[in-house]
Parts: structure tokens; C-alpha cells; sequence
């Protein structure tokens, strides 16, 4: 029993967009901030990339291997460009590819997962167990096989990629979608004669957007590491361009001479995957919390 | 009962609610008297605070909910200064609640029994097997079927009617001073309801248990209560005898709170038919059949009122009608033209004229969409309104059903139970319907937001002549509403006709039984249905 069952009309403060953002990111845990900043620093030096990086991505600057400082600040890799360069630039190719590969697997699991609940019956049993049967082989391994197929270039990456993984984001996107379709504004749609695309565009996907905004966090941070794994093994995004996982692969005898400027590259994709889940696990708290009650 | 001293004493309780960071007041000073075995009941509507009470006076507050003042004396304890862990040692051994819904209350993956020895066995009041000694004592008094194995099933292994009589049983396992029924027979159908009334009133009274009756229902609480409270927001409006109360309230809210019953449509008859169901069969899946040669007409601009208990096929011969469900056998015929069987082979000028209504206003409103856009779409997608047009539409609807513009931008989760119900009904009127199909559209309203939706619903049948056909297990509704009546039972119609046909005997033996368990505000209602019906089962 609600207080707010009278019959009389009820005051309603409406705030702006902004306002409501700002007020709950003042009530963020320094977690969140955290991760925020680290997100938004990483999607700056993407964005400004040639203002940001001293050298060019592919320019041969000096010896090979040389030590950090002086003009270098990380010193320069096996061919002699500048390694804070080649950082920069990485990070606008892996993440760049990485958000274009997320977006895609969503838009493709999303829309099928959510027509599968909607639809039910035998639609949903075949898509569900095909997707079963792309699940079964393990992604990184069948990655690698299709890119041998197709060839390897940047889009065949991306499709790829957001093909194996729209089958998890279908899986989500149907279970949750589940519990939504059942109800009886669904229904109503229905009887009205709406088509499945309204349906799922319309009255399902408002009521499953915060997990499914939250699976994204995750979904990226895990695209984002099977492209640099792939690229470490020389199947993914292909030299001259600079990527944080080849680049590992490409410095990696430094290690041996207890350098550690190939874990640079490691490290930048670290920081990137845990400022990213701070995010997620704040979003997720915030709306779980929302959902209680009525 | 003068000398002895009360068993609870609420002096002066004030307790605050939070929403959306703002502390509301939302019991606002309430004295409250219980002797021991005595029952009072607490009426009101929902948000008068009567839960709130209730569980107050067990010394719990729901999370988001503070006491602020007053004191809460239960023999000789104050429950609002009682530390947490003291006053877990009172819950369970001295007082116990009854939840509105027992299938909720119950973890449906443990048997009844393990449930019900877990509290008086966990505070040490009786070994385990002397426990479910007396559980079977206390089923069989409670009238379960089957008292000695009853307590081996699971929850969903019994009907809503016996949960709900295990869970009393349950509350008084450990023989506790002081009972709190929250709506225990809210959920319920009236054939069920009696039975679960008949059995806590012999149990309270048998063991001489205090209890504090919860209901929006005044006839309910005639039955169970020996004095009542009224409740309005977090206010006592009035206090009396049961018996005092019902024969003359003083005030004008304690009136309007049964005003419901005294509503009455003049019933009228039509010669045309709009919607006529012929001999429809129905099931789910390859299952046992759920409708079986049920037969309706619907004239026009009536209202035809369908009534039976759950499971009697009332929800599912809306869906036949509606194409979610095709009948296995049988033909319905819309406006003089068969109509195709299954929705998705209805033209959209057809799904246009018949509307539905549902029971949840909370699941039949989109909780992400503004009303603007709930009630614009249907206009956009059946009449083709946009702009201007559309927005002078809008305010009409909105006008129609008593609302005004102010409510066009605010989602579902900002209106009133009542008000959401009244955005279905303009969405359903919204495109000129012929036919609107009402599936219990007032049952989850309280008694006073429901009368104003009753009368919502007879003015816009005058003004448009739109054509109803109203589902419902409650009689005083289908006084209120209906021209004609059908009553379904099993899946098949027992009887039909006229609503003063229906409703004078002879009946029906079901028709019977449906009436005659309705409560009526006489208190002595119960005990006389009761003997009655313990007399025809003798004879």
C-alpha cells in the first residue's frame, strides 16, 4: 500500500536531464569518479589523437629500442617510432574498433533477442538454439578460424567479432526481454496491431535498457581484450597501425632485458578495463536500486 | 475485561514515509486500545496507513518508513524504544502478522509443515515433534481437508483459499497474544473468502487471541471485528462498536465507504446485437479444455456483466474474443460479421472496435512511456491523427475521464492507482470503440476510487452507446454496472439473463452459492450463512 494512491493530483517535480545526471554523480562512490575520468581521459586522447601524440602513428623517429626520456618519453620501439605516440594512436584504433564492434554485436543481438521473446513459439526455439551452437565453440578459437577463411582486415574484425558476440548480448537481451513481454501492456500493443518492431523498439526496450546499458560496460571491455589477444597473435588489427595488443607482441623480447616498456600497452588496456567496470558496477547499483517497490 | 490492563496501548503514534528524499508524515497521531481477545478492526483506503499501523504495532517499521512519536506499549514493553533484538524474541512467540497474499509469504520450495515448525521450534517453545502434533489439531480446526498430511505438500500444491488458512495457521503456531491480519481475504474469491473468514474467526475465538483486522472491506470487518477504527490519510476518522458503527456512522466519509454498494444501474435492454459468441470452445496447449460450449450475446450499448470465481473461464473468453486465443469450436460474430478467428488475420479497422481494459492498471501502462505518448499512439495508428489534431484529441480524452492536460507528460509512475485505470479506459475509448472489454477493472482499486470508476464507465456508455462486456467475481459491481448477466462456472455458463432475472431466485445452485457468500454489512451475516449451510448439508 503506496501513499500515493489518493485520487487527487499529485504535485510533480520534474527536473532536467542534466540536473538529475549532475545530482547523482555528486552521490557516486570515488570508484565511479574514478572511472569516469579514466573513461573520458582515454575517449579525449582517442578523439585528439594528432594534437595529442608528439610523432606520427607510423613515422620512424630515431634508433630502434631506444631508452625512455629525452625527446622520447617512452622511448621507441622495434622499428624506431616514438612509443608515446603509438600509444595514442592505439588508443583510438583498439577503442574505436572495439565500440564499433559492441555496438554492432547489440544492435544484432539486441533486436533478434528481443523479437524472440516477442514472437516465442518456434522462431524462438531455433534462434535460441542456434545460438547455442555458435556458443558451443569457444570464441577466441573460432575467431581465429573465420578470420584464417575470410581474410584479416579491419571490417572482417568487426564483423566477426560482433557476430560471436551478439549471441551472448542475444541471450541477455531475450531473457530479460522475457519477463517484459509477459506483461499486459505488451499485450495491449498487441491488440492493437502493432508490428514486432514497434513492439520491441518501443514498449520492450525502455524496460530492459539498464542491464542492458550495463552488459555493454562488460561486453566492451571483453571485445576490446579479444581484439588485442587476437592482434598479439598477429591476426588482428594488421602494422602499420598502431594497436596496444600487437604492440605488446612487437616489444615483447624487451621484457627479457628487464625492460618494462611493453607492458605499457598492457597496462593501458588494464586501466581501461577496470575504469570501465567501476562504471558498469555503479550504473548497475544505481538502477538495481531503483527497481524496488513499485 | 475493565480490570485487567490492555494487552496494547498505542499512544499518540506518528510515523513518516520517504519519497524521493522528502520525509512525509503518513500516520499522523493515532491512539489505538486492544484488550486481550478482543478484534478490532482497522478500515480505510489504500494510503490511509492502515498497514502501516498494523505493522506498528508489532514495533516494525517497513524500510523507508521512521517512527517519529509516540509510544507502543504491549504488556508492559515500550515496541518503539525496544531494541531490534529484543523485540525479534516478541515476533513469532507473542505476535504474529498475516500477509495479504500467503502464495507470496510462503517459500514455495519447502513443505508446509517444515514452514510451520521452524518458528516455534527456533525459539525453543516446543520440541519438534510435539509442534506438528498440534499443527494437525490446528488444520483440522482451521477445516483443511486432509489435516494429517496436508503439512507434506508444497505451497503450490494447494488453492489460494487453503494457503491462506495454513499461513493463519502458521501465524498461531506458537500461540501468540496478539494476531495482525493484513487484508487476508483481499485476493480472494467470495466462495473462497468465506471459507478463510469462517475459519480465523473460530481460531481467534478458540484460543481467545487478540487480533487487529485489516480490510478496506467494511462487511469483511463487520464479521471478524468486535470494534472498529476508520482510517484516512494516516487520520482516525471514527471509532466505534462493530455493531454502532454499521447502524448509524457518524461521519460522511465512514457513508461513502460502502457507497459502492448502494450503486445501481436500472438495467435496459437493446434489441441489436454488437458482439454474439456461439457455442466456443477453448484450451491452452493440448490441455483439458478451459471454455466448453459457452454461448453470450451482447447487445448494443449494454453492458453485459460476466461472473464467476477464478478458474471459472471468464479471463479466457475475453482472449477468445480478442484473437489471443482461437477457439478450438464454436463461431463469434461482430456487428452481424463472423469475426476471424485468429488477430493477426483481423483487419485493423476491426481491432479498432474492440478495446480491452485490463485488471492491473501497473502492467497494462508502459512505466517508460508518458501518458502523451500512450494515448497519442492508438490516435496516430488507427486514425491517422498528428499535430494539432491529435493534441486537441488528447485533451478531449483526457476531459472525458476527468483528468486534464496538466497529465500529459507524466509517466504512469506519477499517477494514482485510480488515475492510471482512467488513462487505460481513454486509451481503450480513444479510437471510437464499439465493443470495450472490461477484464475486473476495478478489482484492484479500493472501494471509493472504484465507485468513481464505475461511474466513468456508466456516463461514457450514455454519452458514446459503446458496448461493455464487464468481467468480475464481484456481485456489488455487477448491481452497479450490468443489464445483463452471465454466470460461468467450470468453464461453462450456468446462467444467463436479465440482471433482475439473474439475481431473483430461482437460481442456479452455483448462482446460489456466488450470492449468497457475497458479505453483508450485518454482523451476524457470517454465522448465519454458516448455520445454513450446515443445515442443507445435514438435511
Amino acid at each position: 500500500m503506496t501513499t500515493g494512491t489518493k485520487e487527487i493530483p499529485t504535485p510533480t517535480v520534474r527536473r532536467g536531464l542534466l540536473a538529475t545526471a549532475w545530482r547523482e554523480l555528486k552521490r557516486a562512490p570515488i570508484s565511479a569518479w574514478f572511472g569516469l575520468a579514466v573513461v573520458f581521459a582515454y575517449v579525449f586522447v582517442g578523439v585528439f589523437a594528432p594534437w595529442v601524440a608528439p610523432y606520427g602513428e607510423a613515422e620512424i623517429v630515431g634508433a630502434q629500442y631506444q631508452a625512455w626520456g629525452g625527446q622520447h618519453v617512452f622511448g621507441t620501439d622495434q622499428l624506431g617510432r616514438d612509443m608515446l605516440s603509438r600509444l595514442v594512436f592505439g588508443a583510438r584504433n583498439t577503442i574505436g574498433i572495439a565500440f564499433l564492434t559492441t555496438a554492432l554485436s547489440f544492435l544484432i543481438g539486441g533486436i533478434i533477442g528481443m523479437i524472440a521473446a516477442i514472437v516465442g513459439g518456434w522462431l524462438d526455439q531455433v534462434l535460441a538454439r542456434l545460438v547455442d551452437v555458435l556458443m558451443a565453440i569457444p570464441q577466441l578459437v573460432f575467431a581465429l578460424v573465420l578470420l584464417s577463411i575470410f581474410g584479416t582486415s579491419v571490417v572482417n574484425l568487426i564483423l566477426i567479432i560482433a557476430v560471436l558476440d551478439s549471441t551472448r548480448v542475444f541471450r541477455l537481451a531475450r531473457a530479460v526481454a522475457m519477463n517484459v513481454v509477459v506483461l499486459d501492456f505488451v499485450e495491449a500493443a498487441k491488440l492493437q496491431g502493432e508490428n514486432i518492431l514497434w513492439i520491441a523498439t518501443r514498449e520492450v526496450l525502455p524496460n530492459i535498457l539498464p542491464p542492458m546499458v550495463a552488459e555493454f560496460g562488460l561486453r566492451f571491455c571483453f571485445v576490446f581484450l579479444t581484439i588485442s589477444a587476437l592482434s598479439f597473435l598477429g591476426l588482428g588489427i594488421q602494422p602499420p597501425t598502431a594497436d596496444w595488443g600487437s604492440m605488446v607482441r612487437e616489444n615483447a623480447t624487451l621484457i627479457s632485458y628487464g625492460d618494462i616498456t611493453p607492458l605499457l600497452p598492457a597496462g593501458a588496456i588494464a586501466l581501461l578495463t577496470v575504469g570501465v567496470n567501476f562504471v558498469v558496477d555503479w550504473f548497475l547499483h544505481k538502477t538495481s536500486g531503483l527497481k524496488d517497490g513499485h | 475485561m475493565d480490570i485487567e490492563s490492555p494487552l496494547l496501548e498505542i499512544r499518540g503514534l506518528r510515523i513518516e514515509g520517504e519519497s524521493g528524499e522528502v520525509w512525509h508524515e503518513i500516520v499522523k497521531g493515532i491512539d489505538l486500545t486492544l484488550r486481550r481477545g478482543e478484534v478490532l478492526g482497522l478500515i480505510g483506503e489504500s494510503g490511509a496507513g492502515k498497514s502501516t499501523v498494523g505493522l506498528a504495532a508489532m514495533g516494525y517499521a517497513r524500510p523507508g518508513c521512521r517512527i517519529t512519536a509516540g509510544s507502543i506499549r504491549f504488556d508492559g514493553l515500550d515496541l518503539a524504544r525496544l531494541p531490534e533484538s529484543e523485540k525479534r524474541k516478541l515476533w513469532g512467540p507473542r505476535m504474529a502478522y498475516v500477509a495479504q497474499s500467503a502464495a507470496a509469504a510462503f517459500n514455495p520450495a519447502h513443505r508446509l509443515i517444515d514452514q510451520y515448525v521452524e518458528t516455534p521450534v527456533v525459539h525453543g517453545i516446543e520440541s519438534e515433534g510435539e509442534v506438528k502434533r498440534q499443527a494437525v489439531d490446528l488444520f483440522r480446526r482451521l477445516h483443511l481437508p486432509d489435516p494429517e498430511r496436508i503439512g507434506e505438500r508444497y505451497p503450490h500444491e494447494v488453492s489460494g483459499g487453503q494457503l491462506q488458512r495454513a499461513m493463519t495457521g502458521m501465524a498461531m503456531a506458537c500461540h501468540p497474544d496478539l494476531l495482525i491480519f493484513d487484508e487476508p481475504t483481499t485476493a480472494l474469491d467470495v466462495t473462497t473468502q468465506i471459507e478463510v473468514l469462517a475459519a480465523i474467526k473460530e481460531v481467534v475465538r478458540h484460543l481467545h487471541t487478540a487480533a487487529i483486522y485489516i480490510s478496506h472491506d467494511l462487511a469483511v470487518v463487520a464479521q471478524m471485528a468486535d470494534r472498529v477504527m476508520v482510517l484516512r490519510h494516516g487520520e482516525l476518522v471514527e471509532e466505534a462498536t462493530t455493531r454502532e458503527m454499521l447502524a448509524n456512522p457518524r461521519e460522511a466519509y465512514t457513508k461513502s465507504l460502502w457507497a459502492v454498494r448502494s450503486l445501481y444501474k436500472q438495467e435496459e435492454s437493446s434489441r441489436d446485437v454488437v458482439l454474439s459468441v456461439q457455442g466456443v470452445a477453448a484450451a491452452y496447449g493440448r490441455g483439458i479444455k478451459v471454455l466448453e460450449d459457452v454461448s453470450i450475446d451482447v447487445p448494443l450499448g449494454r453492458t453485459v456483466a460476466v461472473v464467476g470465481e477464478s478458474g471459472s473461464g471468464k479471463s479466457t473468453l475475453a482472449r477468445v474474443i480478442t484473437g489471443l486465443l482461437p477457439p478450438l469450436a464454436g463461431t463469434i460474430q461482430f456487428q452481424g460479421k463472423a469475426l476471424p478467428p485468429a488477430l493477426r488475420n483481423r483487419p485493423r479497422d476491426l481491432l479498432r472496435r474492440v478495446q480491452m481494459i485490463y485488471q492491473m492498471p501497473d502492467t497494462a501502462l508502459n512505466p517508460r512511456r508518458r501518458v502523451r505518448d500512450i494515448l497519442g499512439r492508438p490516435l496516430a495508428f488507427h486514425l491517422g491523427l498528428t499535430g494539432q489534431a491529435r493534441d486537441r484529441r488528447l485533451i478531449e480524452l483526457l476531459e472525458m475521464i476527468e483528468l486534464d492536460a496538466r497529465f500529459l507528460d507524466r509517466l504512469p509512475s506519477e499517477l494514482s492507482g485510480g488515475q492510471k485505470q482512467r488513462i487505460c479506459i481513454a486509451r481503450a475509448l480513444a479510437v471510437n470503440p464499439d465493443l470495450i472489454i472490461c477484464d475486473e477493472v476495478t478489482s484492484a482499486l479500493d472501494q471509493i476510487v472504484a465507485e468513481g470508476i464505475l461511474k466513468l464507465l456508466l456516463r461514457l456508455q450514455k454519452d458514446l452507446g459503446v458496448s461493455y462486456l464487464y468481467i468480475t467475481h464481484d456481485l456489488a459491481t455487477v448491481k452497479a454496472i450490468a443489464d445483463e448477466i452471465v454466470v460461468m462456472h467450470r468453464g461453462r455458463v450456468v446462467q444467463k439473463g436479465p440482471k433482475t432475472t439473474v439475481l431473483t431466485p430461482p437460481h442456479h445452485p452455483y448462482t446460489e452459492l456466488l450470492l449468497s457468500s457475497v458479505p453483508e454489512m450485518n454482523p451476524d451475516w457470517l454465522d448465519g450463512v454458516l448455520a445454513r449451510r450446515a443445515i442443507a448439508a445435514a438435511g
